[in-house]
């Protein structure tokens, strides 16, 4: 590290500029100067694989400012219009209020269709970005302590976005809404006991009533959002006060975490991530026509049109109940729908396992310790395999949500469809937990081999003999066999010779020829390259520098 | 590293150091310690530094004019929907201003990125966690579960039983009231609304039964379908169009088909001719079963894919609906020499998917 001292550098002495006399002024009233310090120092790690819930808070935020400029034009109501707009196909069409807004939202208000675009795709990847964001908390074991709790506010949020994207989608009151709306209306009164007394109260009656649309709205703008928000700052504040996880690797221990600062880099960085997810989203919804519900026409309970498919996020949940066979149960009068079992008991279990599943792990391997390193999938089969196991199981219930389209698409008969998804539900996941174990533990292998042999150089050697043999590259101090020493950390290894790194080497810039510094900035580079690197050859220097 | 930190310089001491070294001192009194820090251009002016400059400057610019760029086209661009045959130039509007906010959007983040990587220092920190035991921190947990256990004892509660018994019953009651109010506001019985449709008689003004009709209100008669058609009909009653439990399917089977419909026992003359009437209402989570197959004589649900076979009364051959779709009795009463379809009686079961009550 080097710390410029030559005089030139500002002091810090009493702040003379309007920025500091105002940080001053603020400092004198709050006394805040050491606490935001502290969180202006504070360090981030640094890995792809987190930028997941980075991408889920930013579609979230871009959902909140997109969500309250389309809730200036939403008209929440049942009640009946005839519709006059400018989309000639549908004047003269009686529809609701909230469909007839909707429409004019997307043909009337000047640029109200790109941003109500905007807000379907930012939900679409909201909820995306969550669930990845899981699948990586979940893989590399940040869920253990003393994280448990946060895992918890996650799931919850993971359901509540899919509950909030959902009611969403269903406001605008449109054909294909309207029939996905009906088939929640049905399974809330397949609830044994409570299930027609419950439907009546969310719908003020029998489907569709006159109430649900403007209950729906309230539920979407205000209610679930607040508690979002809640979470999301739980979430947040939570993973600030216990610092975040980090890959373990050269550096890294328990007791430390490695990256930068919150000020200035990693700031910038998050703020320049936040725009760029915003505005992918935004080209999308400008470029990607998503829910055209001009197309659908207004809800009708007479009609539906075939190929209907909910948001993707409902996917698993529309094959489900594709898939699962038609048990009825009638006992003593009353009536359990087999609509029940795949659509409230199946996913009240999978919220249930993935809920409890930290508290599973660490009863079952004894762990009570804390854990701030994360583990490769790799170093933890059992946990990979039953992920793996728990994603295959969900992956054939989304493709089944959808069997009616790829059995159009490759011509296959929609009854094979349902009964190849009944059978893969139930075959592939144990066949997927046995292949994935497998792999981590070749994996692992893989890893202490080249702890023990080195790197592939891809070297061919000819032995005086005549025998070939490839040339591997030490990772470190070998013993007297020519075997590494080094031990298996769990961390990630190199696997190729450029991972490996290679001799500072002067990029050469320029497509014709390389590019020259001015004389006088070439000489002081010249000697910094000689006050820091000066074991170097200045013969070999200069061959570098002209290659 | 102690876990308070090093001794914090004086004031003076501070004022006397550069930004840098006050900024490394603060951060070490917060446990963040840097292991790598390197201007990224300890020379100033260098061609590198330039095109790394160069680039994020440029990234700003595009930026701003796609800001520009949305500005115009959000303004001057044409937008409103037009019918086929005018111009279609409208169609432009939505993607392009998407394209120009992307654009926008991303390129400020790009820049913003790139700025960091490139331009800003190296940096390496460190920063302690303290999240381990930590010294004081047993005396801590002492000191504040005796706080705890004092103020409770303070209290009373563990000696007055009858003090907490009535709390919390008032605390029962105060929690409760709001949840009673709340769902006594909301609740709604169900009674046997789910059991009947807008089809049940109506015998003062609908002698004959309820008259069939199409989406528009004209009534259906026998001859506007032809064999193997199907209609959606309707209760051509107030509001019957509408309704969501009373859509109703009407079929004409192909000559000589009617004689092969098993029907459920009592039902063997609800159809009339070749003419049979189904509930649209899929039996399994309520979706209109719209679906007809003119040549295996099935019906598909086009959400969970039932089918039901007309043939067999509707009988759920495939896929996850348990009952048969209800059938309507069908009868035709004449006026003005014309026959019209009546519906005599309403479904004797509830019509859609099932529900605890259904028995």
């Amino acid at each position: 590290m080097t710390t410029t001292t030559d005089a030139s550098s500002p002091r810090a002495a009493r702040p003379r500029t309007p920025a500091g006399k105002t940080g001053m002024w603020l400092d004198e009233r709050f006394k805040g100067a050491g606490a935001t310090r502290k969180y202006l120092n504070k360090v981030f790690p640094d890995h792809w694989s987190f930028m997941m819930g980075e991408i889920a808070l930013y579609s979230f935020i871009t959902l909140i400012l997109t969500g309250t400029y389309l809730s200036f034009f939403f008209d929440a109501s049942m009640g009946e219009v005839k519709y006059n707009g400018s989309y000639v196909p549908l004047q003269g069409v009686e529809m609701s209020r909230a469909y007839a807004s909707t429409l004019n939202i997307s043909f009337d208000v000047r640029g109200g269709l790109v941003i109500r675009q905007i807000h379907h795709w930012a939900a679409l990847l909201f909820v995306a970005a969550m669930l990845i964001h899981m699948l990586r908390v979940f893989f590399t074991g940040a869920f253990r302590k003393p994280r448990e709790l946060n895992w918890l506010i996650g799931l919850t949020l993971l359901v509540l976005g899919v509950i909030e994207g959902f009611v969403g989608y269903s406001l605008p009151d449109d054909l294909l809404s309207g029939t996905g709306f009906r088939i929640a209306y049905s399974i809330i009164l397949s609830i044994p006991v409570i299930g027609t007394w419950l439907a009546f109260m969310i719908f003020g009656g029998p489907f569709p009533g006159t109430v649900i649309i403007g209950r729906l709205y309230i539920t979407h703008v205000l209610l679930i959002p607040g508690i979002l928000v809640a979470l999301v700052a739980a979430h947040l504040a939570i993973m600030v006060r216990q610092k975040h996880t980090d890959f373990p690797g050269a550096g890294k221990s328990e007791a430390t975490v490695v990256g930068h600062r919150f000020y200035p880099k990693f700031s910038a960085q998050a703020t320049g991530f936040f725009f760029i997810v915003f505005g992918v989203v935004a080209a999308l919804g400008g470029l990607a026509q998503i829910n055209p519900i001009w197309l659908f026409g207004p809800y009708n309970p007479a009609q539906v049109s075939s190929g209907s498919q909910p948001d993707w996020y409902m996917g698993l949940l529309d094959g489900s109940t594709r898939l699962f066979p038609s048990w009825e149960i009638r006992l003593w009068g009353h009536t359990i729908p087999a609509l029940f079992w795949p659509t409230v008991v199946l996913p009240t279990i999978l919220i249930g396992l993935a809920a409890a599943y930290p508290f599973i792990e660490a009863r079952l391997t004894k762990d009570r310790a804390r854990h701030n390193l994360l583990q490769r999938p790799r170093d933890v089969p059992v946990r990979t395999a039953l992920g793996a196991m728990a994603c295959t199981f969900c992956a054939v219930l989304f493709l089944s949500g959808g069997n009616d389209l790829i059995a159009k698409a490759f011509d296959i008969s929609l009854n094979a469809m349902t009964w190849g998804g009944r059978i893969a539900t139930l075959v592939l996941p144990p066949l997927a937990y046995a292949i994935v174990y497998r792999l981590c533990i070749g994996l692992q292998r893989h890893d202490r081999e080249v702890l023990e042999h080195g790197v592939e150089t891809g070297i061919i050697k000819r032995l005086p003999t005549g025998e070939f043999i490839e040339v591997h590259q030490p990772l470190g101090p070998v013993d007297e066999h020519g075997h590494g020493t080094l031990t298996y950390a769990a961390a990630s290894v190199p696997k190729r010779m450029n991972r490996l790194g290679r001799g500072r080497t002067a990029h050469v810039r320029g497509f014709f020829y390389p590019v020259k510094e001015k004389p006088e900035i070439a000489e002081r580079l010249a000697a910094l390259e000689e006050s820091e690197h000066p074991e170097l050859e200045s013969a070999e220097r200069e061959v570098e520098l002209t290659d | 590293m102690s876990s308070t930190g090093p001794d914090i310089p004086s004031e003076d001491e501070l004022r006397a150091m550069t930004t840098e070294q006050a900024m490394l001192t603060g951060a070490a009194t917060d446990g963040v310690y840097a292991v790598h820090r390197r201007n990224r251009f300890p020379v100033p002016g260098t061609k590198a530094e330039k095109r790394s400059e160069r680039a994020v400057a440029l990234l700003f610019t595009i930026a701003a004019l796609a800001g520009v760029a949305f500005i115009v086209v959000f303004i001057a661009a044409p937008w409103n929907w037009k019918p086929p045959g005018n111009s279609q130039n409208f169609r432009f509007y939505t993607p392009l201003l998407g394209l120009l906010l992307g654009i926008m959007l991303t390129a400020l983040g790009a820049g913003a990125i790139l700025w960091a990587k490139w331009l800003m220092p190296e940096e390496e920190f460190v920063q302690e966690r303290h999240d381990d035991v930590q010294p004081g921190e047993g005396a801590d947990q002492v000191m504040t579960g005796a706080t705890l256990v004092a103020g409770y004892q303070d209290t009373g509660l563990p000696r007055r039983s009858l003090l907490v018994r009535t709390l919390v019953l008032a605390g029962g009651a105060v929690a409760t009231v709001p949840l009673v109010a709340l769902i006594g506001g909301l609740l709604k019985a169900p009674g046997k609304t789910l059991f009947h449709t807008l089809w049940s008689p109506q015998p003062a003004k609908y002698p004959n039964g309820i008259p069939v009709v199409y989406a528009d209100g004209r009534r259906v008669s026998p001859n506007d379908l032809q064999a193997g058609g199907l209609a959606t009909v309707f209760p051509g009653v107030p509001d019957g169009v509408r309704d969501a439990s009373s859509p109703t399917l009407l079929i004409r089977l192909r000559p000589g088909q009617g004689k092969d419909v098993t029907a459920r026992s009592g039902q063997a003359n609800w159809g009339w001719g070749d003419f049979v009437a189904y509930s649209k209402i899929c039996t399994h989570a309520g979706c209109p079963a719209s679906l007809y197959e003119q040549q295996t004589t099935r019906l598909l649900c086009p959400c969970h894919q039932s089918q039901f076979e007309v043939l067999k009364d509707c009988k759920p051959v495939f896929g996850p609906a348990t009952r048969s779709l209800p059938k309507l009795k069908l009868e035709v009463e004449v006026v003005d020499g014309v026959q019209y379809f009546v519906a005599p009686q309403d479904y004797q079961e509830p019509i859609g998917p099932g529900f605890w009550e259904r028995g």
